[in-house]
């Protein structure tokens, strides 16, 4: 900027107090009056950490910021929170400077300039959460891989547009630290830059945690131990060790950092976290299962030893010291029960120090409650307070006897609050540190109010529908998909609905099956044959596996008597019965309306009445055998509508019911088959059977109008596949697509067949299902 | 006809009792009436009956039934030796000669048909026909049955006919209740009261979880185990975990939970 047109109030004339401040300031050569305000204060908290040489780096950045024509913000922001930074990452900017530097020039080369800003604003906040010199490193190089991987272009040589996301991550970046390592970080914005890298607005949305399956992935992300995977642990534990069984329902800690939720219990269930971190205290550490488990224990104690009090006479202050000695009661009662569980509440509750509370400035209320609860759990609690050892004592006489009550207990929590009482619990200024015990739940159920009170009740206020949106059918169940690419699931992907199949004319059925009258009969003598499954023993053979000894002594004595023996001493086994679950599932895509091709052609049908045919002939032949078999079709519209169709269930018979619901199949749509093999097979999974297994009936490749990745859909589809195997289920592909030897086998694996003649279809369907099941 | 002595319980079996149940087996002795013995696996039945017998000073015959058991295994069979065939009596005709007290142990592992043989010994009549042998056994004056039988088994197949059940008096047993079952452990193993009543604390929680992944809970013979082992010097925590959580359940939930069990009753 040239010097003729500087304004007026040119913030470089401005005076500092100190000459050294003064040349430091000259040489930031800087004209924004807002950071010449502040300019002494950050330099003298600067100073408090960092030498001569390192202030002048400090100066040399924050010239080079304030000169890069982005307003003052990103200056104030850096002289604001560089101290800062440089105090989290051990105190030393040296190998930090250059990397921030780095990453600043990088973003304004490119047109993302405008998130310098929140990245400056925020970088003290993360360092704080990083605390090394590295792992900042490490959050810089992910922002800035964030950031050539969102930033568009029009031509592919010239990057024009910003990363829409980059600002939103920087904005984020604290709480995101807060939730997940660096790893987690990493894998959480891998998976937004992959799925929202081509869309700005829902790009935006993933970035800044506002769509749901940003949250979603946040959750899987965090450290700790997770709900979800210790629920029937949890479970278990409730009915082992406390003959309890509660609905537990968690509630999110990673969105509401004013309020920090607390464990509850009510009516509708116990409310816990949705992830415990271990802790490490001075006492030893607790796994995050432990600390479920302290706070399950904790609920069950008052459930079993406390009654709810009438609360309208105390005041907050009594109330919080009955629930004080209300939880030592019970947790007394418990360590009673199970000793091991001292170890764990002490490792858990704080414990203050005496002195840590002035109370000549501060209200000690809660400092005095927590040494006092700390006090009567734990014997080498090391306090001298007279007042304190006699109401430990007091406690320990009352609970001598029996298990006491919640009246007594209150009434010894009265005495005490009357006896430790104050001027300055009156005080603004409370004293929290080392008193919130976070294994306690909120104590509602301890309390009953006469009189209304203005509490806030609606908790879980009743979500109502909104006018105009009935409900339709089943509400949909998610379902993941598997990415291949970062070898993890997307939680959540695709909906899945369920519903009843349209139904027909059952009559067009019976006529298919009359028009196949010499298949049938065909098909009818080799079902005849084939053989059962379950092991049975048969006796009295000349040849078999095992020596009868019953009827072999019988002989030998008829040879000694001189009687003529029986030749027939061994016995055999053989199957009988058969313990077979199957389900048919139908590819109803698009495709399926196409009208067969080659030898077939001369008659017009298309593949969809083929397959018809072919299943209406499985079908009858599956209910002669009398196997259990359910029929199913599927075609989605996107990850969002995934259509599941019911033709036949399990229990329900070959009649006119299923037989109207198979003539009105109709095709249309595309094949997303992960989610639908997915679904099938949890219906298997349920059967209780030797062996399931699953058909599926296909003309293609699995596709989806959303998804532009090749080969995505397929590796999701092997995926599935092998969850199902996994869980005992067989799958087995027959595939009408001639070209299908591509891609069926990575899919199925062996466990595939290509139908090169759709013709033949209702012919070898039904064959191919004795096959696999002779 | 066999040695009636080798068949008698010698020494003192140890047996709690619980309540009724000594006098009420009397009685139904002294009636020789059948006995059915019901209750889960390991809380005392055989030890009961083992009890009584040697209260009552009658011999004691004991057959394990299982799946492959026929018929002429519980009445006899011929046998061949140097001069032909010799008839040789099964357990059951032995004990109806020689007026023993014939106790089949968990009967429905023997198959339906099987089990069928003791009919006419469990009525008014009293006798066994040896169908084979061209013989009708009157039974002794002292003879009688004892069954016992675990209803726990879910599966469909193994329970008995009623035609057999209406034959029977019974009694229910189940696991002495905590203080009880401690004394048991530490009479019969020597280990310490309080030991003892941590162990049966532990089991106390697996039971609890019967019905919920696990089909049986920890039986008193396992908590008997368990004791032994301390007896022998090793760490109540192994102990309990050898004897009593890793004999019963392969599912890692309830592993980890009855893991912490024992920590939790072990401080």
């Amino acid at each position: 900027m040239p010097t003729g047109i500087r304004p007026v109030t040119d913030a470089r004339q401005r005076q500092m107090a100190h000459p050294q401040v003064q040349a430091w300031w000259q040489a930031l050569d800087c004209g924004f009056a807002p950071v010449a305000d502040v300019f002494e204060e950050c330099l003298y908290e600067a100073l408090s950490s960092f030498d001569k040489a390192q202030i002048e780096a400090y100066i040399g950045a924050a010239r080079f910021i304030g000169k890069l024509g982005r307003g003052p913000e990103p200056l104030l922001a850096f002289l604001e929170e560089w101290p800062a930074v440089a105090m989290a990452a051990s105190g030393d900017q040296e190998p930090l400077l250059p990397q921030v530097m780095g990453a600043i020039r990088a973003m304004q080369k490119s047109p993302n300039s405008a998130a310098i800003t929140p990245f400056l604003q925020t970088l003290a906040a993360v360092a704080r959460r990083l605390q090394s010199a590295e792992q900042i490193e490490l959050y810089i190089d992910i922002a800035l891989n964030l950031m050539a991987r969102t930033s568009g272009s029009i031509h592919g040589h010239h990057t024009t547009f910003a990363s829409p996301g980059l600002p939103a991550f920087f904005e984020q970046a604290p709480r995101l630290l807060g939730l997940l390592s660096t790893a987690g970080l990493r894998n959480w914005t891998e998976f937004g830059i992959r799925n929202h890298g081509s869309h700005p607005e829902r790009q935006v949305e993933y970035f800044a945690l506002k769509s749901a399956d940003s949250r979603a992935v946040l959750q899987r992300e965090r450290h700790g131990t997770l709900f979800a995977d210790v629920e029937r642990t949890l479970d278990l534990y409730l009915r082992a060790l406390w003959r309890d069984s509660e609905l537990l329902v968690p509630y999110s800690t990673a969105f509401d950092e004013l309020r920090r939720p607390v464990p509850y219990y009510d009516k509708l269930g116990m409310r816990v976290p949705d992830v415990f971190d271990d802790a490490h205290g001075p006492r030893g550490a607790v796994s995050g299962l432990d600390r479920y488990r302290a706070v399950l224990a904790h609920m069950v104690g008052h459930r079993r030893w406390s009654t709810a009090q009438i609360a309208d006479n105390w005041s907050p202050f009594q109330r919080m010291a009955v629930e004080f000695f209300e939880d030592c009661r019970i947790e007394t009662l418990l360590i009673r029960e199970y000793p091991g569980l001292r170890r764990i509440f002490l490792a858990l509750h704080p414990q203050p120090r005496q002195d840590a509370c002035d109370p000549e400035t501060t209200s000690c209320l809660r400092h005095r409650l927590a040494m006092l609860s700390r006090a009567l759990l734990d014997p080498a609690h090391g306090y001298t307070d007279p007042v304190l050892l006699a109401f430990v004592q007091r406690f320990h006489e009352l609970l001598s006897a029996g298990e006491s009550g919640t009246a007594e207990i209150a009434a010894l929590a009265l005495a005490y609050v009357t006896q430790t009482r104050r001027p300055s619990d009156q005080l603004a200024t409370i004293h929290f540190d080392d008193t919130v015990i976070d294994y306690r739940d909120d104590n509602r159920q301890l309390w009953k109010f006469i009189e209304e009170g203005d509490e806030e009740e609606a908790f879980d206020a009743e979500r109502k529908l909104e006018p105009g949106e009935a409900l339709r059918g089943l509400p949909p169940r998610r379902y993941p998909e598997w990415d291949d690419a970062s070898q993890t699931y997307r939680p959540d992907w695709v909906s899945v609905y369920e519903a009843l199949h349209a139904s027909g004319s059952a009559a067009d059925i019976d006529r298919l099956l009359q028009k196949h009258a010499a298949l049938a009969k065909h098909l009818k003598r080799l079902l005849d044959l084939l053989k059962p499954q379950d092991k049975v023993r048969i006796r009295h053979q000349e040849e078999g596996s095992d020596l009868d000894l019953d009827v072999a002594i019988g002989s030998l004595i008829d040879f000694k008597s001189g009687a003529t023996p029986d030749p027939r001493i061994n016995m055999s086994h053989r199957t009988d019965g058969r313990d077979i679950s199957v389900l048919l599932l139908l590819d109803l895509s698009e495709s399926l309306n196409e009208k067969v091709a080659g030898a077939g052609s001369a008659t017009g049908q298309t593949v969809l009445e083929l397959s018809q045919e072919a299943v209406s002939l499985l079908a009858w032949a599956i209910d002669c055998l009398g196997d259990p078999c359910a029929i199913a079709g599927f075609h989605s519209n996107t990850r969002h509508e995934v259509r599941y169709q019911h033709i036949k269930g399990f229990s329900e018979r070959w009649d006119d019911v299923v037989k109207a619901r198979l003539a009105a199949m109709s095709a249309g749509w595309s094949t997303r088959m992960g989610a639908a093999l997915r679904h099938a097979g949890h219906y298997l999974e349920a059967r209780r059977a030797d062996k399931k297994i699953l058909l599926l009936l296909t003309d293609g490749e699995p596709a989806d109008v959303d998804v532009t990745e090749p080969g995505h859909l397929r590796a999701d589809a092997r995926k599935a596949v092998e969850e199902l195997s996994a869980r005992g289920v067989d799958t087995f592909c027959l595939s009408l697509d001639p070209k299908a030897d591509d891609y069926v086998r990575s899919i199925f694996g062996k466990r595939h067949l290509v139908l090169d003649r759709v013709e033949q279809l209702p012919e070898r369907l039904p064959l191919l299902y004795m096959a696999l099941t002779r | 006809m066999a040695n009636k002595e080798q068949f008698l319980v010698k020494a003192e079996p140890y047996y709690q009792v619980q309540g009724q149940e000594v006098a009420l087996y009397e009685a139904a002795y002294h009636a020789r009436l059948p006995v059915m013995v019901k209750g889960p696996t390991g809380c005392g039945k055989s030890r009961f009956v083992e009890y009584m017998a040697w209260k009552l000073g009658r011999p004691l015959i004991t057959v394990a039934c299982n799946e492959d058991m026929t018929a002429s295994d519980l009445v006899g069979r011929y046998l061949l030796d140097a001069n032909g065939t010799r008839w040789l009596d099964g357990p059951l005709t032995t004990a109806a000669r020689i007026g023993a007290i014939c106790y089949l142990d968990e009967i429905v592992e023997a198959r339906q048909d099987t089990t069928v043989v003791i009919h006419p010994l469990t009525d008014h009549r009293r006798t066994l026909p040896l169908d084979k042998k061209g013989e009708l056994i009157e039974a002794h004056a002292d003879f009688q049955l004892v069954i016992s039988y675990n209803p726990g088994y879910q599966s469909l197949m193994k329970d008995l006919k009623q035609s057999t059940k209406q034959r029977f008096t019974a009694f229910d047993f189940d696991y002495p209740e905590a203080t009880l079952e401690a004394q048991i452990v530490a009479r019969e193993t020597g280990i310490d009261q309080t030991v003892a009543a941590q162990l049966v604390k532990v089991a106390q929680t697996a039971r609890n979880l019967k019905g919920h992944g696990l089909d049986e809970g920890v039986s008193t013979r396992l908590i008997v185990y368990a004791a032994t082992l301390i007896g022998k010097g090793v760490t109540p925590r192994d102990a309990c975990r050898m004897a009593m959580v890793r004999p019963i359940t392969d599912d890692a939930d309830i592993r980890a939970t009855l893991d912490h069990a024992i920590d939790a009753t072990f401080a």
